[in-house]
Parts: C-alpha cells; sequence; structure tokens
C-alpha cells in the first residue's frame, strides 16, 4: 500500500503524530516517479529540487505550534496549462516549449497558502485541446491500468499520476470535459466545479467562457478538502463569482434520504457501451438503496451540444490563441522574410494539427458572414441546454450519467477519425456548457479498464454533488481498486 | 480644378486618451514620457493566461463625456474582442465596443460663420489603446514600447453631417473644449491624447447618395486636419471632374509634403471577427450611476457662450474664443469679480494674452497671471492711473511675475502724469523744437498733430495721459 493511499485527513494526523514527514511525502512521490514514470509519461517538468527543499521547511514548521495550511506538506502535480512563475509552463506545446511564467496563477497562489508543495507539471494536450493526451507535443501520456491505453484528456497527466501514485492530488482543467472524463478513463475522482467558482487568473485560456480549474484525487473527500483551498471570489477575474463559499467537508455527511435524482434518457442511448451503461445502473441501485429516488429525465438538445461546443469552444480559442505570434515570448521560427512571414511560420512551427484545426473552425465561425450562421446560432443553442438542465433542475437535486460512453481507447485507434474523438466528450460537454458542476467517480471496471459515474449538480451546490458522490463511495470499493505497474 | 460643383461630406472619427490614474484594463499606471516598457505588466503584455479587470474610472470618464456630448447612456454596454495581428498588440485583439457602446445619438452644436449648426454624434465607446512601434533606421527591426497599451480611449464617431474643412476644425475644437471641460482627458493632439481620421466623399450638389469615400489618417494638428481635407477635396473634385471614380480606400496625410497618400485599399480591408469577450461582463448602469455622473459634469462651453452673452453682453465672436479653453473662460470671469468692464476683458485675454501664449506655444498654467490682476489693471485704466500703452507694459510684467498690477506701477514708476503743468512744460518743449511740424499744422496739415502728441509722449516716456496732452497741445497751437 502507498502513503498516497491514506485519505488527506489520515496523512495529517499522521503528520501531527510525527509518524511521518514531509520529506516522507515528498519522498515517496518522486520515488514512485522514479519507478513508474518512463511508463506513465505523467510530466513534463519536474521540480524536485524545490520540492524537496520546501519539504524541508514544511518539516521545520511542523516541529513547531504555527497553524498549518489546509493542504500542508501534500505533493500536487499541476497541469501545465496553469501557470507557475519560475516553473516551465508549456501547455504541452512546442509554442512555449521555452516559455517559464513571470507570475503565479490565483489557484498556484491558494495552493501555496494551503501549504502544498508543487511537484512537477502534468502532461496535457496541447492547449487542453484533445481528449486522450495524444495531442501533446512532447509524448503522450498512458493509462496505469492499461499502458497502451490512452489516460483521457486533456488533463491526462493530471488524472494518470493520480491513478499511477505519482503525486498526492492534482489540479486539471476541464473546457468540455478535460477533468471528468480523463478521471474516469484513469478510475479517479475528477471534480468540474461551476463556471465561476474557482478563479481562472493564470489558466492560459482555451475557451474563457467554458474554462474551469478543478481537483483529481483518490477519493471525493480529498476532493472536497482541495476545491475548499482553490474555490472563491477572485478579483483578478472578472468572471469569478461573488459567493460565499460553503464548508464542503461538513457536506460530506453519508445522507442521501429523499435525493432525487433524474437520469437523461439520452445519457444512457446510443452510443453508450453497454458495459458501461450496466455500471452506471447498478450504481443508481446503490443510491437507491441509501434512500434515494431516480426518474428518466430529458435533456433534448444534447444532440446538439457537440456541435455548439466546437463552434464556440474554437471561437474563443482562435482568439485566445492569436497572441502565441512568436514576437514576445515562446518560440520565434528562424529567419523570416517579414513580418507576416514571421507570424506565418511561428505559428505553423508551433502549433499541432488539433490546435491549426480548432483556430482555423473558430476563425471561421466568426468570420464576417458566417457569423450569425454559427457563433451566434451556437450562442442561442447554449441558451437552449443550459435551460434543458433547469428545467430538470426544477425537480430534481442531481442528475447522473456515465461519465464517457466508453471506457479508455487504445493509443493510435481515433486519432485520424477527429469526428469520433468528439463524441467522447457527448456526456460532458452538455454540462460545460450549462456552467454547472459535475464530479466523476469511479462506480467499477469493464473489461479492466475502469469506468466514470458523472453525478451533475445545481449552479454552485458543489456540497450535493460532493456528499451524493461521497455516499456512494462510502458505500462502494471501486475507489480502492489500483492499477497494476 | 474646382470643388465648387462638389458638396464634401465629412465624418470624424475621434480618439480620445483618457486620463485615468491606471489602465483600462490592469494596474499599470498611464504616463506619458515614461521610459520604454517600464509601465507594463503581465496583463497589459498579454502573457499566457492573464485576465483584464475593467477599470470603473474609465466608465465614469466615458459616461460623462458622453452626457456631455448629449449621448443616450446604455443601460448594459458590453466589451467585444476585435481581432488583428501586428507587433503593437499584445493579445492580437483590442477590446473594444461593437454593437452595445457607452453611448449612441448625441450632438455638438458648432458655429460657423456666425451660423450655428448641429452636428450629429452616431456613438462613443470605450476601448484599449495599442503600443507604440519605433522602426529602426535601416529597417532592420522594430522596437515596441508597450508603455502606453491599455490606457483607456474613448472613440468618438460623428455622423456624416461635416460640409467643409471649417467646419470638421470647428467640430474638432468644440469635442476637444468639452473633453477638457469635463476633465477626462489632456486632449493634446501634439502627444495624441486626441486624435482625429477623417472619412471624406465628395458628390454633385443636387445628388441625394453620398459618394464614394476615402479614410483619411495621419492628420496630427488642427492644422493637420484641415489641410489634409482641403486636399483631398481638391484631389476627389479632380477625380471626379476628369469624370474618374474615387477609390475607396485608406489614405495617410504627409503634413511635409502636404499631400495624401494611399495606405490600402477596400479589398484589403481586415475582417476583424468581433465577438462578445468571454473575459469581460456587462456594464450594467442604473439611473443613481447616471444622475452621480452627470451631476458631475461642469457647466459647458455652449451654456457660457450663452451667460456670457445674455449676463455681460459679449459679442458671440469673442464668447467662442474665450469659452474655447476652460482655462480662458475661468480667467475671463475671474477678472470680472474685479472689474465691470467684460469687453475690455475680453480684448486683453483675445489680444495680449492669446498674442502671449499662441507665440511661445504656452497654455494657460504655464503663465503667472491673474484674473485678479487682469481686473484691478483695467481698474487702474478705468481711474487714470495708468494709460492704455503703459497697461501693455503692466501687463507683460504679471505674465512673467503674477505680481499685482498696482505692485508693478509703483515698482517701475509707471504712474500715469496728469499734472497739467508738468505736461504743458513738455508741450513747450516740444513745440518749440518741432518748428516745422507746427507751421504744419496751422497750414491745415491735422495729420501733424499726431507726431507732435507722440513727441510729448516719447518725451514723457509714455507716462503723460494722453487725453491732457491732445487737450493742451491743440490749445498751445491755437494761442
Amino acid at each position: 500500500m502507498s502513503l498516497f493511499d491514506l485519505r488527506l485527513q489520515e496523512i495529517h494526523n499522521k503528520l501531527s503524530a510525527k509518524e511521518l514527514s514531509v520529506t516522507d511525502l515528498v519522498n515517496e512521490a518522486y520515488g514512485r516517479i522514479a519507478k513508474t514514470e518512463d511508463q506513465v509519461k505523467a510530466y513534463l517538468t519536474l521540480n524536485e529540487e524545490h520540492a524537496r527543499a520546501h519539504a524541508r521547511l514544511l518539516d521545520e514548521q511542523l516541529a513547531t505550534d504555527a497553524p498549518r495550511g489546509l493542504l500542508f506538506g501534500l505533493p500536487v502535480g499541476i497541469k501545465d496549462n496553469i501557470v507557475t512563475e519560475g516553473l516551465r509552463t508549456t501547455c504541452a506545446s512546442q509554442f512555449l516549449s521555452n516559455y517559464d511564467p513571470i507570475y503565479d496563477a490565483t489557484v498556484v497562489q491558494k495552493l501555496k497558502k494551503a501549504q502544498s508543495i508543487t511537484l512537477g507539471k502534468l502532461n496535457m494536450d496541447e492547449f487542453a485541446m484533445g481528449g486522450s493526451n495524444e495531442n501533446s507535443s512532447f509524448y503522450p501520456t498512458r493509462n496505469p491500468w492499461n499502458l497502451e491505453y490512452v489516460p483521457g484528456g486533456s488533463s491526462g497527466g493530471s488524472a494518470a499520476a493520480v491513478a499511477a501514485g505519482e503525486a498526492y492530488f492534482t489540479l486539471g482543467s476541464d473546457t468540455g470535459g478535460s477533468i471528468r472524463q480523463p478521471a474516469s478513463y484513469c478510475g479517479v475522482v475528477g471534480l468540474k466545479p461551476t463556471y465561476g467558482l474557482v478563479s481562472r487568473f493564470g489558466l492560459v485560456a482555451f475557451a474563457s467562457s467554458l474554462d474551469q480549474i478543478g481537483p483529481i484525487t483518490k477519493n471525493v473527500e480529498d476532493s472536497a478538502y482541495v476545491l475548499q483551498a482553490i474555490a472563491g471570489y477572485d478579483n483578478m477575474d472578472s468572471t469569478s463569482a461573488n459567493v460565499e463559499i460553503p464548508d464542503y467537508i461538513s457536506a460530506l455527511n453519508g445522507d442521501i434520504k429523499g435525493l432525487r435524482i433524474g437520469v437523461p434518457k439520452e445519457y444512457l442511448g446510443q452510443g453508450i457501451d453497454p458495459k458501461v451503461k450496466e455500471s452506471v445502473l447498478s450504481a443508481l441501485k446503490v443510491l437507491e438503496s441509501l434512500g434515494a429516488t431516480w426518474d428518466e429525465v430529458s435533456l433534448p438538445h444534447t444532440d446538439y451540444a457537440v456541435a455548439t461546443y466546437y463552434l464556440l469552444a474554437s471561437s474563443e480559442a482562435s482568439s485566445n490563441l492569436a497572441r502565441f505570434d512568436g514576437v514576445r515570448y515562446g518560440v520565434r521560427a528562424e529567419n523570416p522574410d517579414n513580418l507576416i512571414d514571421l507570424y506565418v511560420k511561428s505559428r505553423s512551427q508551433g502549433f499541432g494539427d488539433e490546435v491549426k484545426r480548432r483556430i482555423m473552425l473558430g476563425t471561421y465561425a466568426l468570420s464576417s458572414g458566417y457569423y450569425d450562421a454559427y457563433y451566434l446560432k451556437a450562442q442561442k443553442v447554449r441558451t437552449l441546454i443550459k435551460q434543458d438542465f433547469d428545467q430538470v433542475f426544477a425537480n430534481y437535486d442531481v442528475i447522473i450519467g456515465p461519465t464517457a460512453p466508453t471506457t479508455a481507447f487504445p493509443i493510435g485507434s481515433q486519432v485520424d477519425d477527429p469526428l469520433t474523438m468528439y463524441l467522447n466528450d457527448i456526456v460532458t460537454i452538455p454540462v460545460s456548457l450549462a456552467g454547472v458542476p459535475a464530479i466523476s467517480v469511479p462506480c467499477g471496471l469493464a473489461d479492466g479498464l475502469p469506468v466514470g459515474l458523472q453525478i451533475i449538480g445545481k449552479a454552485f451546490d458543489e456540497s450535493t454533488v460532493l456528499r451524493v458522490a461521497h455516499a456512494f463511495e462510502q458505500n462502494t470499493d471501486h475507489h480502492k481498486l489500483r492499477p497494476q505497474l | 480644378m474646382s470643388t465648387s460643383k462638389y458638396e464634401t461630406v465629412i465624418g470624424l472619427e475621434v480618439h480620445v486618451e483618457l486620463h485615468t490614474n491606471s489602465k483600462i484594463f490592469c494596474g499599470c499606471k498611464t504616463s506619458f514620457g515614461a521610459s520604454p516598457n517600464s509601465n507594463t505588466c503581465p496583463i497589459c503584455l498579454g502573457h499566457p493566461g492573464v485576465l483584464p479587470v475593467l477599470n470603473r474610472q474609465a466608465v465614469e470618464y466615458a459616461m460623462k463625456a458622453a452626457m456631455a456630448l448629449n449621448c443616450t447612456i446604455a443601460t448594459e454596454s458590453k466589451f467585444d474582442r476585435k481581432n488583428y495581428f501586428y507587433p503593437d498588440s499584445p493579445k492580437a485583439y483590442q477590446i473594444s465596443q461593437y454593437d452595445k457602446p457607452i453611448g449612441e445619438n448625441g450632438w455638438i452644436d458648432i458655429e460657423v460663420n456666425g451660423e450655428t449648426k448641429r452636428i450629429g454624434v452616431t456613438r462613443l465607446h470605450l476601448e484599449e489603446d495599442a503600443g507604440k512601434l519605433t522602426h529602426v533606421d535601416g529597417g532592420y527591426a522594430s522596437l515596441v514600447d508597450f508603455n502606453r497599451v491599455g490606457t483607456p480611449l474613448l472613440e468618438i464617431v460623428s455622423e456624416p453631417d461635416l460640409r467643409s474643412a471649417e467646419e470638421a476644425k470647428a467640430y474638432l475644437e468644440k469635442l476637444k473644449a468639452i473633453m477638457q471641460y469635463c476633465d477626462v482627458s489632456d486632449v493634446k493632439m501634439e502627444e495624441g491624447s486626441l486624435r482625429c481620421d477623417a472619412n471624406i466623399s465628395l458628390r454633385p450638389y443636387e445628388q441625394k447618395e453620398f459618394g464614394i469615400r476615402a479614410e483619411l489618417k495621419n492628420m496630427n494638428s488642427f492644422r493637420g486636419v484641415h489641410r489634409g481635407i482641403e486636399y483631398e477635396e481638391i484631389r476627389q473634385a479632380d477625380i471626379l471632374d476628369d469624370g474618374g471614380v474615387v477609390v475607396q480606400e485608406t489614405r495617410r496625410w504627409d503634413d511635409a509634403q502636404g499631400k495624401t497618400f494611399s495606405m490600402r485599399g477596400k479589398e484589403e480591408a481586415h475582417d476583424y471577427r468581433y465577438f462578445p469577450d468571454p473575459d469581460l461582463v456587462s456594464v450594467l448602469i442604473d439611473d443613481e450611476w447616471k444622475s452621480r455622473v452627470q451631476a458631475s459634469i461642469p457647466e459647458l462651453p455652449d451654456a457660457r457662450k450663452a451667460r456670457y452673452a445674455a449676463e455681460h453682453g459679449l459679442p458671440s465672436y469673442d464668447a467662442d474664443v474665450i469659452t474655447a479653453s476652460m482655462a480662458l473662460a475661468d480667467f475671463f470671469e475671474e477678472s470680472l469679480k474685479y472689474t465691470k468692464d467684460a469687453k475690455s476683458v475680453a480684448n486683453w485675454i483675445m489680444g495680449d494674452l492669446l498674442a502671449h501664449l499662441n507665440a511661445n506655444n504656452l497654455e494657460m498654467s504655464d503663465v503667472k497671471i491673474t484674473g485678479q490682476g487682469l481686473g484691478e489693471m483695467i481698474g487702474l485704466i478705468e481711474k487714470g492711473t495708468i494709460s492704455s500703452k503703459i497697461a501693455k507694459t503692466v501687463f507683460k510684467e504679471m505674465i512673467d511675475s503674477g505680481k499685482a498690477p498696482q505692485a508693478i506701477v509703483e515698482e517701475k514708476g509707471l504712474v500715469q502724469i496728469s499734472d497739467e503743468g508738468a505736461i504743458k512744460a513738455i508741450v513747450d518743449k516740444v513745440v518749440e523744437a518741432n518748428p516745422q511740424s507746427v507751421e504744419d499744422y496751422r497750414a491745415g496739415k491735422d495729420k501733424a498733430i499726431g507726431f507732435l502728441v507722440g513727441q510729448v509722449m516719447k518725451e514723457s516716456r509714455g507716462k503723460a495721459n494722453p487725453a491732457l496732452v491732445n487737450q493742451l497741445l491743440a490749445e498751445r497751437l491755437k494761442g
């Protein structure tokens, strides 16, 4: 058993009892990385020297009565699209292969305040575009459950690192499913908070109206702790919500009696692997046994979600990624003929195919003469999709379905088929468009690969989402399964 | 070559830099002349991951300006991205406002050749300024200074209501005055805090539709705007006279050569792919906020002008000149606390004061004279303590030192000589010294007396009371 199989609270108890030091935790992380990273490839950059020095400082603090941060001493891996001052941040792109940020993201400042230890930066699909980590411009991350399979994406490194025990917890980002889907594929817990709950300041923007940072952990309780540490209003982010942050940990009381669950027929219909469906149905039985009830409901605009998402997210991305022009930072092409050539060469060389595909799609959707038919229409459909959720949430406390239509797929099997790849996000994308929170928790294995259960809540009702997930987890053993590496 | 067959149609697009303490979307200072790239941060440099946060002061300034231009203020305004690649734009998009500007449907009254004309203001919106490129000699490199990036700018677009270079200049001057009164900008064309582009087209007088327009850029002074438009009127008239068609394009005014040159054509026009900036939220403007901003607007030039005519009987032209600058108007009003003679105050302002300011390229804030000083000086003239001629010396001294006129007069011994005996003595001396002039006068050459008066004034070093000199000299010559 790994130290990282302990719950956060257990680790903190051991630290307090001097049965464990922060250095032990960091040793555990780097020891595991030394052993398995060659196979998993979860990290892009390691921060070992700093992390060990930081651990020594925290061990000194441990010897005193000084108050300890909420995430004291916990080794964390950070997705490489969250900027860390002085620590290379590449977004898994050649364009930023030399970029060392000059500031910390708000969540990184919050982690520092909570006294976690940054182990390194995690692999991902380039600029968070993709669902398999095969779009990393450095190397693909592999699924710890089967190294021939993808870990999901775009936060594939974040999910794989937790599953492989290479970090105690990690941060990922989710635009259309990028935390939940890899969490599902890797058998860990991934939470996408409500849009606006966690500051985006310092998250390299993919699609600004959808991006959210969230935790990936081994269990639901730890997810609540990390969320507690990173949630909250930030005056550096205009889209940050000025809401009171509840005590997420105290919400985990196991009581879901009378909970009303809506199960969208669209989430268990065509395209959903029967084994995934079976896992979800048996999960619903567990929840029923705890006093919850469920009904089949409908989110009628689900079919339009993927198209809507690819128009809106790509439109925003085409503008967000325009700053990567080779002028001020990142990689500049050699020997350009003139200014336009500098742009064209730098961007042609710096971006991978999927990023280019989405920039072109978004540029097209925003172009004069096409804007109304694509961007504007998609905005309207987004409103309808949001209304679907509002209508169901008028009568139900949570919506439950699978996190992804299938389990992880073999590396290379979908790279030539972007449309199939896009459909992997068919049940996570509507949630992102609606801006509501959702968690993926392990709910079994299908052919040796993890299946994720998606629990979706009302806006800013992370407490209920976590409570339901926690109750499910307490009554099942799925989350205790570990990949053999 | 003549423009008389054609009516000129002009619309102006004016950019006004707001003098807020900090930039529009980050906390960096906005100051003119700081060393390159010293007023920058990750946000205005467009580093990965940064987000904009709107400066409330900039919104209030925009509201104030829009209200002063009689615009309807939006209840919900939003920001959009204008996408284009250029090295002076670090995000490769400019945050601007597309379809929900702060203000719309306003107007400005201008006066040209004694006639008042109302010019429509289509819209007023907020946006961020770009950086500044310097091209190194030899063209091997360009340098970019991002200090200006993110400085809040107002873009004020007029209706195509202007019909001549004079009207365009009058509009721009009035706009400048209003911005200055509202205290939202330094409005200095030479420093770039006021910039003006013009859309110009010509059409035969009987034609209803507008002709094809050219957009004129790079006019960096009021004179440049006037000259650029006049040049363009002639250029387009020549083309039309020859049966040609004006090309729709952007043209650059070259002040040194006094000509416009083509910059880019319509086919090279950008598709800016405007869309709502997802990093910012809508600005909601309620009545309470509106009335608070409204209350902060001072009396504007037109209102002051009307008041000067009504209260002081000031001619329209004088009132126009004085109210064009808030500092001049304030000076005028301050002077009137110390004298009742408004016309005299106006004459001194429009004469000696403006001549001094213009000749030395100075602002009111650069000179020390006070309204009280001018008012008191006019009092000294009325009392006969000093002559108008001596007053010019006193006035000059007040500009330089700011001292009170009484003190200057005493210090320099400039008190007018009104003692009949003393003047008579000088008159006698002059008459004796100039027998020829005396003879001419007596022979009927009235002009000769002017020479003799001048000689007396000269002899008294300008201090003799001119009325007395005239009177005593006339008596002496009769006798």
